[in-house]
């Protein structure tokens, strides 16, 4: 009898582990970006109405696995079926309304003629190649040209996750309250739509599938031994810094504020500094950047030897999956370079 | 018969953690607070925690300075002396990270933060340091997150 009913207890304890809490589980891996009732962000809205009566349960199962690759919303591989469900649940919720049903038959259309039509009817928000706006989501506090910034359509995550089916659907009625309209509303005829559903295919040709890592980055710093004195160098540093067109915000130790004033190890000192344009344009791509600010030198002194540190833009980029960042990266470690270079040499 | 109960259900919720658990390299989470309350319950809280604020460096007052349009946008350091000094005398490349620090931005009517895992940290330092400082780091600064996130 006991041990029935330790099988019973087990029972209702799996049953309880194969349920698990949907709003519990959005609220901690996606509310950060696409807001606690879904209204958007950093990522897109997930709430709405015409949003949710596009896609199918298949389709916003495949997103959160595979993410978007370079488009910041990551890809969620640890999370378990049950548990991508669950989230997949409570997004429903908002709407009430029936999942659509699509059919899984291919879309047949003439590729060249979509092209041209995408030229025409969708570059100016989705670019050129369909690599989508600048920034991504809602972008709330910054300047942007859309309430929404348009989604990348060239991208690995998103064409596996979409059928056919789903991208004829968006383009025929569009999403009510995006910048996204109706296509058959403004003109287009259903052959055109299905010319387009081939071209925007076409793009997965191009594209690593998603889950794809590309090559890592492994130096964690950016770093060169002085031939000066800590206070030559730091004062070569901000002659540096200045040249590159950064303003200098401040010298002081690395420990500032952690201690009291006087405790302090002098030998360890850092120089802050910033570009406010190119800052401005980078909080616009991604506005986790704050994570590299303000951007800085750490000189230290160690047994009578002056090395300069800076952290390697390029390895802390990959965390942020934003290619548009990597781009300001990359920009940022040639900077970082010159600083170095001048400063120690 | 009650301990084996206990021990069944100590079993299942050890079974659970796994799911609990999510190897994410950036942190983020959202408070419903508006900016200024929310900075206040991540200071706090930050405090509450052991740690001291070293600085807060105001990236919108520069940006505005400079003609720029920007809402409330701040980085927060923060950090222990102790173990700052003993990270950077053991692994001289994390004198390029530490100390650590979270992104406090407004968006709309909330607020959301952004840190870097501190997990993180224990590659760039490699073996010279014993990961265990960077768990417990991260314990710190979920738990912190969490209050910032419940926060009213
Ligand atoms: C005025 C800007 C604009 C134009 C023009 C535009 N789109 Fe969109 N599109 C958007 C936005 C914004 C979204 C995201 C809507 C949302 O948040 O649900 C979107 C969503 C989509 C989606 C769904 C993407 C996803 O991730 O779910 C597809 C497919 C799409 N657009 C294709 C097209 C095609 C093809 C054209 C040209 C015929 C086009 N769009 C023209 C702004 C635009
Ligand atoms: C770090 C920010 C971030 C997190 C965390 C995040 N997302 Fe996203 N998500 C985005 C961005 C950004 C996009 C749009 C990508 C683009 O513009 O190309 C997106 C797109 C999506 C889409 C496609 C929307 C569309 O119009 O087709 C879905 C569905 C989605 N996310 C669901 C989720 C779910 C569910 C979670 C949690 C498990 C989550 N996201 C976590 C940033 C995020």
């Amino acid at each position: 009898m006991r041990m029935l009913f330790g099988v019973f207890l087990l029972t209702i304890s799996s049953l309880a582990l194969s349920a698990p809490q949907g709003d519990a589980l959005y609220a901690s891996h996606c509310a950060a970006c696409h807001g606690d009732t879904g209204a958007g962000g950093v990522g897109v809205p997930l709430s709405l109405p015409s949003f949710l009566n596009s896609v199918d349960d298949d389709f916003l199962r495949k997103t959160i696995r595979y993410g978007r690759p370079g488009r910041v919303m990551p890809a969620f591989r640890a999370l378990s079926n049950a548990q991508v469900n669950a989230i997949v649940r409570h997004i429903r919720g908002w709407s009430g309304k029936p999942v659509p049903d699509f059919s899984g038959k291919p879309v047949r259309g003439d590729a060249e003629h979509g092209k041209q039509l995408f030229a025409s009817h969708c570059v100016a928000c989705h670019g050129a190649n369909g690599e989508g706006g600048k920034g991504t989501g809602v972008t709330f506090s910054r300047k942007r040209d859309l309430p929404i910034i348009a989604p990348a359509l060239n991208n690995a995550g998103f064409l596996a996750a979409a059928s056919d089916g789903m991208i004829r659907h968006t383009l025929q009625f569009g999403r009510e309250n995006t910048p996204m309209r109706s296509f058959l509303e403004q003109g287009l005829s259903e052959q055109d739509i299905n010319d387009l559903v081939s071209y925007v295919r076409s793009f997965g040709s191009g594209v690593a599938p998603p889950g794809k890592q590309t090559a890592t980055v492994t130096e964690t710093t950016i770093t060169a031994e002085s031939s000066y004195s800590l206070e030559e160098t730091i004062e070569n540093l901000e002659g540096a810094i200045v040249s590159q067109n950064f303003i200098l915000i401040r010298t002081g130790t690395l420990e500032h504020g952690l201690t009291t004033e006087g405790e302090e190890d002098s030998k360890e000192v850092i120089l802050h500094f910033c570009n406010f344009s190119f800052l401005y344009e980078a909080l616009k791509v991604d506005p986790r950047v704050g994570m590299f600010l303000p951007c800085r030198v750490t000189v230290t002194e160690r047994d009578g030897k002056v090395m300069v540190t800076t952290i390697n833009p390029l390895y802390l980029s990959r965390l942020f999956n934003n290619s548009e960042l990597d781009e300001f990266c990359k920009r940022m470690h040639g900077v970082y370079s010159a600083i170095l270079e001048d400063a120690t040499l | 018969m009650k301990r084996w109960l206990a021990s069944i259900f100590l079993l299942c919720s050890l079974l659970h953690i796994p799911s609990l658990v999510y190897a994410e390299e950036i942190i983020m989470t959202r408070s419903v607070l508006a900016f200024p309350e929310a900075m206040l319950a991540l200071q706090e809280s930050i405090t509450a925690h052991g740690y001291t604020v070293s600085r807060v460096q105001r990236i919108d007052v520069g940006l505005t300075g400079m003609g720029y349009k920007t809402d409330k946008y701040r980085v927060v350091f923060a950090g222990k002396i102790e173990e700052i000094r003993e990270l950077t005398d053991k692994a001289p490349a994390l004198t390029a990270y530490l100390p650590p620090k979270i992104s406090i931005f407004a968006e709309g009517e909330q607020t959301v933060l952004v840190t870097i895992n501190p997990q993180v940290y224990a590659e760039i330092a490699g073996d010279a340091i014993d990961p265990i400082i960077f768990t417990h780091w991260e314990s710190d600064l979920r738990s912190i997150f969490h209050d910032v996130n419940v926060a009213r």
